[in-house]
């Protein structure tokens, strides 16, 4: 917390990327609503990330626009593509599942990095970003306290729902469908609301990410991207949210220091090695991701490796 | 489009149909059988393509040899990373899986940079089948496209053979629809996988092998196949080698026609094809129902 | 629980910080940041141009205008979404002066926006988004290399005017690279004459060209223009030519079709006409001397990316000098580099006034491994810059 509130002291380039460090949380903790607490693996959240993007720069005119409308529109975007996504991926299930979200993100990858639409391949860009009321978010102290807001908004919004019936009813989901379906519960209709809430948080996510790097490009919504973001969720640990957020905290530092020269000198070159063996490592010792370190060093430390 | 064009697009789509039934069988072996996500079943694929661009210059003329072989150091190689990373990751989440593989693809794609560099190479195919043969008088076709169908066809029906006419094909079928039986009729479970897995990365490797003549050798060629055959063996339904090869076609048709007649949008047509048909049977064409 | 986490990260950016903080101390050296791929498809792409621009370096003995230069690199990855956020090591974390880079063209473009935001200047030495001397246009970005536009307009005009071919189909990867390269080519074509009849696109980065082969058999064109690059171009040309289209129709291309790729396309390469801003076999002293340096320096043969490489370096000692060293003043740098002749191994060539070179375009043709000169596609070939402000 300490980090986070001091960020902008730390000087531009730390305060900047602890900003994306924080947005990606939130994109992760969006994720972790579905696969930690709903148990629904998706391998296409980032196409609503990178809607939440595309909207935000698509609806800023020339004078960059009012952020709250913009971001209020980046998350209904993004929350009516999931509608439409959940509505036909939730029939399925396990790997389908896994699949046909993919498919989906792909088709609006393709829409965005054929057509004009998003402007091509190439991506578009803001020319001036979106003010706040009288506040300019040109400003990085505006900006670094906005992203903490909405991440902690997020953070909070998750907690809540987790303790509500709504999210018990999500916690019976994962661990058992076929009997919350017996209780009662209509459990399409509870999926579908936990789907359209991440895709509209994926959005805000995005949206804070154009208005950061004021570039958006269809990269945002690959296969990568989402592959990033679940491998977050799952390297923290899941079933926390804390877990989500450490995961983004750790995937993100991790790799920056990989490839940081002047802290590993010319293995720096080789970030993808030693990145790869790291994540080879966290898995065999790890199994219940950080999290579950965390929760054993609170006890006296055992062997690794035996899961 | 004239009568001779559209066959020879259907021909086209076939034998792209064919190659992509080569990579995704042995994913489709792995998967349906052990339950394991392998995100490096594309880097086992270019593990396969450098091999036949290291080996070709040994092997010569001796295509045939040379494949024998690779398919022997591929299947070594897959059995010893069974050994080294995955026969602990059976009783762990699938999401285990994901992370540790998605590990490999790093550590491959670096050492294959550390080893052979980041060139383009191409790949000779192997004088006996140099050439092509005259498709009616729009173009032609070259006899070593040929051969890679045959290869894919015969590789098909011997798979077909061994999952459903031999014991071990038995043991599998059994090992895939219930792991706890199996163990209980005394089944070696840790062997019949390690089997599999070896397999399974022989089969990605021998389609690199096969591929990489037509395709030459490159960085990252390993990522561009992993999606497409993932998405051949969710419409297949996980686990059928029947199913890899139809939706293998499917996709070949779909691919091929759709960059003729909607060029514009046409990298979505194969994810047009997966929803619909995972909207419509949620098992995919051929799978068990979950 | 949560105070012990924040403790723990808050001690690793603290780490961190002190790393980075302990290399920001040496002063009155000039930074340059060169952000290329290092890994993935363009590695090899990345590893010439630095190659190229240290090898400039080494020549003025290791110092341009009295500074000496400290290189800080970064992996780009090819990755747009991660583009924001690697130019921002260099300009925020490392603090460098000039930032080189990069060749993925939505890179480009991103490091672009995010130069003309701080002033960094920025030389790209491949990318060639004609929006980064475009739209993107700005005091302190240059470019060593070409745009699109220009790699591609010359050849459209040599296929219609010098070998008379009235109808050509163009195929390409469905991006804004190909786009860019394909409408020049189109412009060129029909400015003289000739009718473009279809334009092919294959979804990026997708090889399986066959479809498209069989609809370019069935069209019957006089001549096709492709733009491809790496891996992909390989196995186009191979393609091609295993389909025996290039018995019937000539195979044009951008440069990048042949460029890095002879030895893997092999006898299906020969004889294909390309256009670019360089060449083998200039056989120009600047050029002689170039290639023999750079293959003593790296045991390695240069290609077009190695001299945009050399060009990056030439183009900011070229400016520093005039400024004497004190990079602050950004718009004596470029009103020097404007009027400067930069002597690069291509030829020597001028900036434009959105800062791209105005260069010779020529015309290529595959002669066993290399690309050799055949003539002169386009003489002093300027951008038409479209949608700059400067």
């Amino acid at each position: 917390m300490a980090a986070a509130i001091a960020g902008p002291l730390l000087g531009p380039y730390w305060a900047d990327l602890l900003v994306k460090v924080m947005i990606l949380s939130i994109f992760a903790l969006s994720l972790e609503l579905l696969v930690g607490m709903t148990g629904l693996v998706s391998l296409g959240h980032a196409a609503f990330y990178g809607i939440g993007a595309y909207a935000t720069v698509l609806g800023s005119g020339a004078e960059g626009g009012n952020l709250i409308v913009l971001m209020l529109g980046a998350m209904g975007a993004a929350a009516l593509y999931a509608l439409c996504v959940g509505a036909l991926s939730l029939r399925t299930r396990g790997v389908y599942f896994i699949m046909v979200t993919l498919a989906f993100a792909q088709m609006a990858f393709f829409v965005f990095h054929d057509t004009k639409v998003g402007g091509d391949s190439d991506g578009i860009y803001l020319d001036v970003r979106p003010t706040l009321g009288g506040l300019s978010l040109e400003s990085r102290h505006a900006l670094f306290y906005l992203v903490l807001a909405a991440l902690a908004g997020t953070y909070g919004l998750l907690a809540l729902v987790r303790r509500s019936r709504f999210g018990a009813a999500l916690a019976g989901i994962r661990v058992n469908e076929q009997r919350m379906r017996a209780a009662g519960f209509a459990t399409y209709g509870y999926k579908l609301a936990a789907f359209v809430m991440a895709g509209a948080l994926a959005g805000l996510a995005g949206s804070l990410l154009a208005v950061r790097d004021g570039v958006v490009n269809p990269e945002l919504l690959s296969w990568h991207t989402s592959g990033d973001v679940l491998l977050m969720v799952i390297l923290g640990g899941m079933g926390h949210l804390r877990g989500a957020v450490i995961g983004a905290v750790v995937f993100t530092l991790l790799k920056e220091l990989l490839s940081t020269h002047a802290l590993m000198g010319p293995l720096a070159d080789h970030w993808q090695l030693t990145l790869g063996l790291t994540i080879i490592v966290f898995v065999a010792v790890l199994p219940q991701g950080l999290m579950g370190l965390a929760q054993r060093l609170g006890q006296p430390i055992g062997k690794g490796g035996k899961a | 489009m004239d009568i001779g064009t559209f066959l020879v697009q259907c021909l086209n789509s076939v034998q792209y149909g064919l190659l992509l039934f080569l990579v995704a069988s042995g994913l489709t072996l792995i998967f349906g059988i052990m339950g394991v996500i392998n995100l490096a079943h594309g880097s086992f694929y270019m593990i396969g393509a450098y091999m036949a661009f290291a080996l070709s210059p040994l092997f010569g003329d001796q295509f045939l040899v040379m494949l024998l072989a690779g398919i022997a150091l591929a299947a070594v190689l897959g059995y010893l990373l069974e050994w080294a990373f995955f026969s602990y990751l059976y009783q762990r989440d699938h999401l285990q899986q994901v992370l540790m593989t998605y590990g490999l693809i790093l550590v491959f794609e670096e050492l294959r940079s550390l080893l052979v560099g980041n060139d383009v190479h191409g790949v000779k195919a192997p004088a006996w089948l140099d050439g092509s043969f005259a498709l009616g008088e729009l173009m032609s076709y070259p006899w070593y496209r040929l051969f890679a169908s045959a290869a894919c066809i015969v590789l098909a029906v011997g798979l077909y053979w061994v999952v459903n006419r031999t014991r071990l094909g038995m043991m599998v079928r059994a090992g895939a629809s219930n792991r706890d039986m199996v163990r209980g009729l005394g089944i070696d479970i840790r062997r019949l996988y390690r089997i599999v897995f070896a397999a399974g990365v022989a089969l990605a490797a021998l389609a690199g092998m096969i591929a990489a003549p037509m395709s030459s050798v490159y960085p990252n060629m390993g990522a561009s196949v992993l999606i497409i055959c993932f998405v051949v063996v969710v419409i297949g339904g996980i686990g059928s080698i029947t199913g890899a090869l139809v939706a293998s076609l499917l996709v070949g048709f779909v691919d091929t026609f759709g960059k003729v007649f909607f060029a514009e949008i046409s990298g979505m047509g194969v994810y047009l094809l997966m929803a619909g048909i995972l909207i419509w049977r949620p098992e995919g064409l051929m799978g068990r129902k979950a | 629980m949560t105070s012990r986490y924040a403790r723990t990260a808050f001690a690793a950016l603290a780490l961190a910080c002190g790393a980075t903080a302990g290399t920001a101390q040496t002063t009155d050296k000039l930074k340059v940041g060169l952000m290329l791929p290092f890994s993935g498809t363009f590695s090899a792409l990345g590893v010439a141009i630095e190659n190229g621009f240290r090898l400039h370096v080494a020549e003025q003995g290791g110092k341009l205008a009295g500074r000496e230069i400290e290189f800080f690199k970064v992996d780009d990855e090819s990755d747009p979404a991660k583009a924001t956020d690697n130019v921002n090591k260099l300009i925020k974390r490392d603090g460098v002066d000039v930032i080189v880079g990069t060749v993925h063209s939505g890179v480009a473009t991103a490091m672009a926006r995010a130069a003309k935001q701080s002033g960094t200047l920025l030389i790209v030495p491949n990318a060639g988004a004609d929006a980064v001397t475009g739209a993107l246009c700005a005091q302190n970005i240059f470019r060593s290399s070409f745009s699109n536009w220009q790699s591609s307009y010359g050849m459209g005009t040599v296929a219609a005017k010098q070998e008379k071919k009235k109808t050509a189909v163009t195929i390409t990867w469905k991006y804004a690279a190909g786009d860019e390269m394909t409408e020049a080519f189109k412009e060129g074509f029909e400015k003289e004459g000739g009718k473009v009849v279809k334009q092919l696109t294959v979804p990026f980065p997708n090889v399986e060209f066959q479809a498209l082969l069989t609809e370019i058999a069935a069209t019957k064109p006089d001549v096709v223009f492709a733009f491809f690059a790496g891996g992909g171009a390989v196995k186009f040309v191979k393609d091609y030519a295993a389909a025996g289209l290039n018995k019937v129709t000539p195979l044009y291309g951008s440069g990048f079709l042949t460029d890095g790729t002879l030895e893997a396309q092999g006898d299906a390469a020969q004889g294909l006409l390309t256009t670019l801003h360089y060449a083998d076999g200039l056989n120009t002293p600047r050029d002689n001397a170039f290639r023999t340096a750079y293959a003593k320096s790296f045991k390695l043969q240069p290609d077009v990316y190695a001299v945009q490489g050399y060009d990056a370096a030439q183009i900011l000692a070229t400016g520093l000098k005039a400024v004497k060293g004190d990079i602050a003043k950004k718009a004596d740098f470029a009103a020097a580099v404007q009027k400067a002749t930069i002597d690069s191994p291509r030829g020597p060539f001028t900036m434009s006034r959105a800062h791209n070179p105005v260069q010779d375009i020529y015309l290529r043709k595959v002669d066993g491994k290399e690309n050799k000169v055949v003539g002169v596609a386009a003489k002093a070939l300027a951008d038409p810059a479209r949608g700059c402000k400067l």
